[in-house]
């Protein structure tokens, strides 16, 4: 199988190896050992908040630090490595290539997360993962701001490289027989969100500069006290961080497009509606940045536009819940453990868009802002949407990437933890929000809904903590132990029709990678 | 493709008209709550890290506590002396950024006697979780 390691053979010819499998074992292994750092973050912020007082943590400041950690982790150095290890495992594949167009650089941007992660973990900043100013300027703390700085510059930097790399491999080297419209949905999901991140991130590596020269005493863009405005800093950047929630949703959805058609042992409803609602999605991503800031004190005609600028992204996400579920209708569905992650991932994800039209509605905004409902409404696209789609692909290629498989049955309760676990966490958060607790607040009063809630919601966490401790044994255990798969067809389907990849590559010679 | 698309476009249709209708409804309302009414009462409201201060139009300031007129529209004043804060009443449904350098307006009128929660709602640092204030509405 093409995405095996041929033979065993010592960790640093794969470490500094340069072929695509080599980078995506690399990617996937540091996104896991993220998530699990991110996850330990936030489970140390639900105990905090499971009652009002001092719980775990004893002071405001290792809180704050807590949950700027956990949210760039999270996003950074998670959701954004995870996509890139499955697309560097795919996409040359789906193209028919012998590997990336450039293979140093994707080694490249990898080598560039260790690193950027050091910085953001040894740092610890304390301003929210937005680094909002003038907080980030004249009262977050050194050095830890700037290594938050570099560590996201860095970051930053790695995403163009690698984005550059999917763009050219897709574009110019899938085989000449191909052409872009037959490329399947996976990779097209990756084509468009790099497009998007070669079109939004360098307005936030600008942005970050200007925010270094700023807490440098060199600059006042951001200062109102030498005459900035902060207001700039926030439009600089969500035009490139709204778009970048497509950047992180569009893999996993292309991932539900691997997973759905071969375990409903059907074809893709339509490929044209997928690629076409990809185009759209990539295109009103640009169109809906503001959002995030009504509350700022925006014009009535600005909210406005930015209220149908986001409405306008909601028709093309509804494409694609109807593809999966029009795949879905009459199929032989096999609910194996990719499968669960996937379908339970489409229902969050309309819950999440569902949520998002709330707080598109510009009344309707200023019961929502910064509340605990914006929190559980993201999580309902990061965790539930974006991380189901990619722990379900994760499931769907350890048979292809270890040789062996994984224990279904822990795999089935990882799943069911999980989903229960997000539905109490998340939806509770909707409604602790409603009732007015602010997020990023290390104690709160003792209001009795908000002390009963955020119990039931850090409750929630703990489902899906014991979920992940199952997920962790069961990949170390089942990779070393697990039974050989059948690698024709790994998850009993039948039928070859329904692993296009398993034809092995002809650039790949004999030796299997 | 060959085969034909008619469920989905009829399922696009109706989430476009059920778009197309919050958006018109989201706009009528936001339209009328925008605007304050000509007699309100204007409330300088100054944030800074992190207690909240109120200055009336008559001159007298009060920190950490707003006492106001039931049934009486009074417009909020917002600036900040540092960083951005955010001004909220939750039973009020009033929200809005206070951010240095500008001055944002929101307007409410009370309708109910009682002590009402007056809370920051955007990071602003180490106390942010406790900066609070008491808005106490009184019978007139």
């Amino acid at each position: 199988m093409v995405l095996e390691l041929a033979r065993p053979r010592p960790i640093w010819q794969v470490m500094f190896s340069t072929h695509h499998t080599d980078v995506g074992l690399m990617y996937l292994i540091f996104s896991l050992l993220a998530m699990f750092v991110g996850g330990a973050m936030a489970i140390a912020l639900r105990v905090e908040l499971f009652a009002p007082g001092a719980q775990l943590i004893q002071d405001s400041m290792t809180f704050n630090r807590l949950f700027t950690a956990h949210g760039t982790t999270m996003i950074f150095l998670f959701l954004l490595p995870s996509a890139s290890a499955v697309g560097n495992y795919l996409v040359p594949i789906m193209v028919r290539y012998k590997d990336m167009a450039y293979p140093k650089l994707n080694a490249i941007a990898f080598w560039m997360i260790p690193p950027a992660a050091a910085l953001v973990w040894l740092g610890m900043a304390d301003f929210g993962w937005y680094a909002n100013p003038p907080y980030s300027v004249i009262s977050a703390p050194a050095p830890a701001a700037e290594m938050w700085i570099f560590g996201l510059k860095m970051l930053g930097v790695s995403s163009i490289l690698s984005s550059i790399n999917f763009v050219v491999t897709i574009m110019k080297c899938k085989h000449p027989d191909m052409s872009l419209g037959k490329v399947p949905l996976l990779g097209w999901s990756f084509l468009s969100s790099s497009i998007i991140v070669l079109a939004a991130m360098p307005t936030f590596a600008a942005a970050l500069l200007m925010l270094l020269t700023d807490r440098l005493g060199a600059s006042g863009f951001f200062n109102p006290a030498v005459g900035g405005d902060p207001i700039a800093y926030s439009h600089l950047f969500w035009f490139t961080f709204h778009p970048e929630v497509y950047v992180l949703v569009i893999p996993a959805i292309g991932m539900m497009y691997e997973i759905i058609p071969r375990f409903s042992r059907r074809p893709i409803f339509s490929h044209s509606s997928g690629v076409a609602a990809f185009i759209i999605l990539s295109i009103v991503a640009f169109a809906s940045w503001a959002h995030h800031m009504f509350a700022t004190g925006m014009s009535f005609t600005e909210k406005t536009v930015f209220m149908v600028g986001t409405l306008a992204a909601v028709p093309a996400s509804a494409m694609h819940v109807f593809n999966f579920l029009a795949t879905m209708w009459n199929g032989r569905i096999k609910f194996a453990t990719p499968m669960m992650w996937a379908v339970g991932g489409i229902a969050l994800f309309f819950a999440a868009g569902a949520g998002g039209v709330v707080n598109t509605a510009m009344p309707l905004d200023f019961i929502t802002h910064d509340s605990y409902w914006v929190v559980g409404h993201f999580h309902l696209f990061v965790f539930g949407t974006i991380a189901f789609g990619t722990i379900g692909f994760v499931y769907y290629l350890f048979p292809y990437i270890t040789g062996r498989m994984y224990n279904e049955k822990w795999g089935v309760v990882h799943f069911i933890l999980a989903f229960v676990g997000a539905c109490i966490t998340f939806f509770t958060q909707h409604i602790l929000g409603l009732f007015g607790m602010p997020r990023r607040i290390y104690d709160y009063p003792e209001i009795p809904e908000w002390v009963s809630m955020n119990a039931l919601i850090s409750v929630g966490a703990m489902i899906i903590l014991v979920g992940m401790v199952i997920f962790l044994a069961n990949l170390i255990y089942s990779s070393a132990k697990g039974k050989p798969a059948n690698l024709e067809d790994p998850f009993g389907l039948g039928g070859k029709y329904y692993y296009p990849f398993s034809q092995r590559n002809p650039h790949h010679g004999d030796g299997g990678y | 493709m060959a085969h034909s698309n008619w469920a989905e476009w009829i399922y696009l249709g109706v989430v476009t008209a059920l778009l197309v209708y919050v958006g018109a409804e989201a706009w009528n309302v936001e339209r009328i709550i925008d605007h304050a009414p000509e007699d309100a009462e204007i409330i300088k409201v100054t944030a800074q890290q992190w207690l909240w201060t109120f200055e009336h139009e008559d001159g007298t300031k009060e920190v950490g506590e707003l006492h106001l007129k039931k049934d009486h529209a009074y417009k909020f004043e917002l600036t900040s002396k540092d960083v951005i804060h955010n001004f909220n009443i939750p039973e009020y449904v009033v929200l809005l950024d206070a951010v240095p350098g500008r001055v944002n307006t929101v307007w409410f009128s009370p309708n109910e006697v009682g002590e009402f929660d007056i809370q920051c709602r955007e990071y602003c640092g180490l106390i942010h979780y406790n900066m609070r204030a008491l808005l106490i509405v009184e019978d007139v």
